[in-house]
Formats: C-alpha cells, sequence, structure tokens
C-alpha cells in the first residue's frame, strides 16, 4: 500500500498522542483531578487513526462519550481538547460539554454524543444534505458494538439504504457493550451481518492495525461515493479501557486481556514501521515531539480560567429573551 | 379579504415557504403518499399526510426536497437535526405528538442541545410540525397535546396556534427560526375559517396576542381553548362582566409581559388548558402569576384543564375530559365574584 511521507509522519503522530493522552487522564482519573465522568480509548486508536486518515478534513464525522481519540483524529486542538476536559473557558465547547461531548463544528464534527445510537441519524441528515446541495464531503458515523441492537441505528440505516445516501457507519467492535460481552449480545454470527438486513455492502476488518483499517476505509469510502450508497463497516479490536474511568473491569478476565495484548495496536504499529521504511529513531522522535505537546496540553488546561458561572445562560438559542432563562 | 381553513393556511405557508428558500425540505410519514407500486402505481400524492395538510408540494417539487420516509421517527428526526445543522432547513411532520416517545431523545437531546453542549458554532433550524388535540375520538394515544413536554426543555420553541391568521404568520417565522421549533396544529381546528390576507406577513415567535380585550377578568386560553373562551365571554357579557383573552400563541419563548398587563388591569384571572393539569402550561403560567403579580390579584386564580387521565375513547367520556364553555362561565362567574 502506497502511503506518503506525511502521511505517515500523521498517523504515527496521531496513534501515539491518543495512546499518550488517554494514559494521562487515566492518570488524573486516579488523582481525581478532574470533574466529571471519563472515557478513555485506549486499544482504539488505529481504528480513529486510520478512518481519518482516509477522510478529508472537512468530512463530517459524529463520535459517541467514548470521543478523546476521534477528535485527536480529527485534528482538533489538544489543548482545547484538554481544557474541555478540566472544565474550563478555554475548552473546545467553552465548559459546557465536558469530557463526553468533546466535539469541534469547524473540524466536521457533528457531535459527540452520550446517548449510545444518535450519532448515526444525525450523520444520515449530513450526508443527505450533502447530496441534495450536490456536495462533495464525504460522512462517518462511529459507533460500538453495543450501539448495533438501538433503534435509531437501524432506522438510520434503513433510510441511508432507501435514499442511496452515501455514508459511513463505522462500528468499532471492542468486545464489550459496557459490561456486557459481545459474544453474548450479538445475535448474528459476525457484527457485519447486521448488514444484510439493510442489503447493505459490508466490510469487516482488524481494527489493531492502522494500515489495514486505512485501505479498508479508503476503499469504502470510493466504493459508496461511486455507487451511491451506505457502507457498513466492522473493525475487531480490544477495549483495554474499562467502560469509564474508575470501572473496577472485572467482568474482563486477566488471561482475555493478556491475550490482547498481543495485539495492542500501538505495538503493531511499531512493529509495522519498518514495512514503511520508517525507523526507529524516527519513531522515537514522534513519540518524544508527542509527549511533549500532550504535556504542555496538560499544563495548558490546568492553569486555565474557569468559566464565570453566568456564563451558563449563554448559547442556548440563537435567538430569545435572555430575562425568561432564568 | 379571503378566508381560509387553518389547513389551507399552513399548506399556503408551506408552499411559500418552499418556493422563497430551496435549503426548506419535508420529510414524513406519508407526507405524499402513494410512493412504492412500480408496475401499477398508485395515485402519487393522495394522502399529504393524514390530514391532507401537505398535499401538492411533492408534485410542485419534486420527491428529492418532499420525502415520504419509512416509520421511523428517531431516523428521521435525527436525519433533520444533521441536514439543519449543515445547512439545510428541514422541517419534519410528526404524525401525531402522541407518537413523541419513539423519537423523543432526538429532540430532547440532539436537537435542543448542541448548540449549547458543543460550544455555540452550530445552529439546529429545524421545525417539526405535530398534530394534537383531543375531540376526535381518537382515544388515548392519538389525542393528547404535550405542550409542556417540550415547553420543558431548554433549546426548543413550542408554537400552538389557534387560527388560521395565525397558523400561517406564525409558520412562516418557524421555518425562518434559527433554532428547532415545535408547531403544534390542533385537529379540531383544521376545518375552521378566518380572514387571512394575501400577503400575510411572518408573525415573531414570543409574540402573544389579546384575542378579546375586556377590563372585569383576564382569560389566558391555549389554543383550542380560545374557541370556548370566546363563546363563554360572549355568554356573560350579558351579565355585563367583560372578559379579556390572552391567547399567548408561543409557549417557549413565552410573552409573559403581556399576561401580566392584562392581571395587573383586572387582578382576576382564570387559565385554560387542554392537557393534563400536572405540570402543565396551565400550572406554568398560573405560578408566573402569583410570583409576579401577587399583589395585583383580587382572587385566587382558577386553572380549567382536562383531569389526571389518558383520553378516553366513547364520546360522553371524552367530551367529560375537554373543559367545557360551561365550566368556564362558571369560573367566571366565581372570580368575578370573589
Amino acid at each position: 500500500m502506497n502511503i506518503d511521507k506525511n502521511k505517515l509522519n500523521w498517523i504515527y503522530k496521531k496513534l501515539f498522542t491518543i495512546r499518550f493522552f488517554e494514559e494521562r487522564i487515566k492518570k488524573i482519573a486516579k488523582e481525581k483531578s478532574v470533574p466529571g465522568y471519563l472515557h478513555t480509548c485506549i486499544g482504539s486508536e488505529a481504528i480513529c487513526v486510520g478512518v481519518m486518515s482516509a477522510l478529508s478534513d472537512d468530512d463530517w464525522i459524529s463520535s459517541t462519550y467514548r470521543n478523546h481519540g476521534h477528535a485527536i483524529a480529527k485534528n482538533c486542538e489538544l489543548k482545547q481538547i484538554t481544557s474541555e476536559i478540566y472544565g474550563r473557558s478555554t475548552g473546545i465547547c467553552k465548559g459546557r460539554g465536558g469530557s463526553m461531548h468533546i466535539s469541534d463544528f469547524d473540524k466536521g464534527m457533528l457531535g459527540s454524543f452520550g446517548i449510545v445510537a444518535a450519532g448515526p441519524p444525525v450523520v444520515l441528515g449530513a450526508a443527505l444534505q450533502e447530496k441534495i446541495n450536490g456536495g462533495t464531503k464525504m460522512s462517518a458515523t462511529f459507533f460500538g458494538d453495543g450501539a448495533i441492537h438501538n433503534g435509531a441505528f437501524h432506522e438510520a440505516a434503513g433510510l441511508a439504504k432507501l435514499w442511496d445516501i452515501p455514508m459511513l457507519f463505522v462500528c468499532e467492535n471492542n468486545g464489550y457493550a459496557e459490561a456486557t460481552a459481545t459474544d453474548w449480545h450479538l445475535n448474528t454470527k459476525e457484527l457485519k451481518d447486521i448488514a444484510k438486513a439493510y442489503d447493505m455492502i459490508s466490510y469487516q476488518g482488524d481494527g489493531n492495525n492502522v494500515f489495514e483499517v486505512h485501505q479498508i476505509t479508503r476503499d469504502a469510502i470510493i466504493e459508496s461515493k461511486a455507487k451511491n450508497t451506505p457502507i457498513f463497516l466492522e473493525f475487531k479490536n480490544y477495549r483495554f479501557s474499562g467502560q469509564y474511568e474508575g470501572d473496577t473491569q472485572l467482568y474482563q478476565p486477566l488471561e482475555e486481556i493478556e491475550e490482547a495484548k498481543k495485539n495492542d495496536p500501538i505495538k503493531k504499529s511499531i512493529e509495522m514501521a519498518s514495512e514503511y521504511n520508517f525507523s526507529s529513531d524516527e519513531i522515537k522522535q514522534i513519540q518524544t515531539d508527542v509527549l511533549n505537546e500532550v504535556n504542555e496540553a496538560f499544563d495548558f488546561a490546568e492553569t486555565q480560567p474557569w468559566p464565570n458561572p453566568e456564563d451558563a445562560l449563554e448559547e442556548v438559542y440563537v435567538n430569545y429573551p435572555k430575562e425568561l432563562l432564568r | 379579504m379571503r378566508e381560509l381553513t387553518v389547513k389551507e393556511a399552513i399548506n399556503e405557508a408551506l408552499f411559500e415557504s418552499f418556493e422563497n428558500d430551496e435549503n426548506v425540505i419535508l420529510m414524513g410519514e406519508d407526507i405524499a403518499g402513494g410512493k412504492g407500486r412500480e408496475n401499477y402505481p398508485g395515485t402519487q400524492d393522495s394522502w399529504g399526510g393524514p390530514f391532507g395538510v401537505t398535499q401538492g408540494l411533492l408534485t410542485k417539487f419534486g420527491p428529492e426536497r418532499v420525502r415520504d420516509t419509512t416509520i421511523t421517527e428517531a431516523g428521521f428526526f435525527g436525519a433533520a437535526v444533521g441536514a439543519a445543522m449543515t445547512g439545510l432547513r428541514p422541517i419534519v411532520e410528526l404524525m401525531y405528538v402522541d407518537f413523541a416517545g419513539v423519537c423523543f431523545d432526538q429532540l430532547m437531546n440532539q436537537a435542543a442541545k448542541m448548540r449549547y453542549m458543543f460550544g455555540g458554532k452550530q445552529s439546529v433550524p429545524m421545525v417539526v410540525r405535530t398534530v394534537v388535540g383531543a375531540g376526535f375520538r381518537a382515544g388515548s394515544e392519538h389525542s393528547q397535546t404535550l405542550y409542556s413536554l417540550y415547553a420543558h426543555i431548554p433549546g426548543l420553541k413550542v408554537v400552538a396556534p389557534y387560527d388560521a391568521f395565525d397558523a400561517k404568520g406564525l409558520l412562516l417565522s418557524a421555518i425562518k427560526d434559527d433554532d428547532p421549533v415545535i408547531f403544534m396544529e390542533h385537529k379540531r381546528l383544521y376545518m375552521t375559517k378566518c380572514d387571512v390576507p394575501e400577503d400575510m406577513k411572518a408573525i415573531p415567535l414570543g409574540k402573544g396576542r389579546i384575542r378579546r380585550p375586556g377590563k372585569d377578568v383576564t382569560i389566558i386560553a391555549i389554543q383550542r381553548m380560545n374557541l370556548f373562551a370566546e363563546e363563554a365571554a360572549q355568554k356573560i357579557s350579558e351579565e355585563n362582566i367583560d372578559c379579556e383573552i390572552i391567547d399567548p400563541r408561543t409557549y417557549s419563548p413565552l410573552d409573559e409581559e403581556l399576561i401580566f398587563e392584562s392581571v395587573r388591569k383586572t387582578g382576576r384571572v382564570i387559565v385554560i388548558d387542554e392537557s393534563n393539569p400536572k405540570c402543565s402550561l396551565a400550572s406554568e403560567i398560573t405560578s408566573l402569576i402569583s410570583e409576579k403579580c401577587f399583589n395585583d390579584l383580587k382572587t385566587a386564580v382558577i386553572k380549567i384543564t382536562a383531569p389526571h387521565t389518558p383520553i378516553p375513547f366513547s364520546p360522553p367520556m371524552e367530551d367529560f375530559y375537554i373543559p367545557s364553555t360551561k365550566k368556564i362561565i362558571e369560573a367566571i362567574k366565581k372570580v368575578h365574584n370573589a
């Protein structure tokens, strides 16, 4: 597979950024130095980066409450992301969203939803808008294996196929829907077979292999646009993090975690670097740079001002009498 | 001047909005009707929704902008949110407000909160048109109003017009508005008529209307209740009691000042709401009056609402459920004589 050097640099940079970032989040979660719920995506880095490396900067995506990796891979500002998690005024959502809702519309993010399967219908709408207006932006909705039982996913999938809407349904099959194992909750033999009910094209890939994710997504975008049809992608990986930070993870057997570590997406991408003429020195340099950048982002966030309490009244509506918000 | 029914007025507002802004699209179940059947095509555009309100739009504007959907309210409500954020002005039809349960997440958590939660960079200019109201012998799941369910949620605007004039003017505004608007149409008012000028202008959201000026008693009437309020006010005028009727028209934002001005003048107030009583618009308006106009009140506010029951089917029971002119007249006498 041909990937130019700039893109390769970007891919490795983003992979390491997400991993270092989430490791730091786990640390501050333990120290209880930030308010609120935290959901980390350790083990999802290759899916976040592989899909985003095939999309253009201004393509539309939706994410979920496990969104840090998607936001970083969609080129949202690291300092703004961090500041948002700390609830500070310079956060990406001005402190009104928090960790579960990291999203920047200017970077093509339609939203990061706390409600499972809320994203697919919204992304369908953006894709419909592109179709009606003759736009060229691609649309992709990220969701987990837990979302595939939810009606909102099925309703969006059915309409997307019926209306010939080019878009990607990207399912991260990470083995767990909250605390429930996928091999228990799945009704079909393979998760991607869900798409058959809608006569939708589907592909499956190794979610720990960033280059495989990239290739499958790149091909799917071309096919989806050429055939004017939605495509369902399933990427398998393992959720090393708990459902949330603080989860005891007792439902995840230790042997299973040890086994999964053999396929850790970061480990795998380092092993594959030589195939792309990437030297271990180059890898080390990127890691050093990225770790500095992550540390700077946390240093920045910690020192940012809190929002004014009354800022809670801003931007509820475009236009509404302020005195009626009391 | 010409007369239009509420149904015709809404249809006209839709046509004009489609003509004036190519970003306006419509999605809903059987908003055209007759889709499918390749070999033996049925009559296209035969339904126009269950009440015929959207009839003709498909024929005039085509299937790209007038989209019959599958029975998937969560799917097409969510699609409206995404389409609205990225540049269209979608109108979606929720066939009956009672169906809200299956798609409420997309309204309550997505449409309403996206602008706020994601830092104010985007807006969601969509309109939900929906049908409300009892009196159609349609049973418990096709007759509710549920006004307060929507008015409760920050980020949503709520409009419920009474006559054809307001229906047209307010719908024109709702479609131009940059926030998500719930536009509630009462099924028992669709065929009622009033004057609507050819060059009808948009009526700003958040402005109420004095439907009948008076000095003795203030009646605040919600949507169809204006009909009974007018009947009651007319009858009681024979006893020299002069009622003022306020139709707020919009419930979020609510024209509180218009209500307070009238209350300050009369000091005697009745609020009529066809909804269930608990946590209703009637209780909200009554509470606002007691907070802001306590010293102006000459007697306690009387609320006239439906009872705290589902809507019964059988005509005698449904008629008992809906507030009546008789109950309003009794209440007027009570507040007037207190």
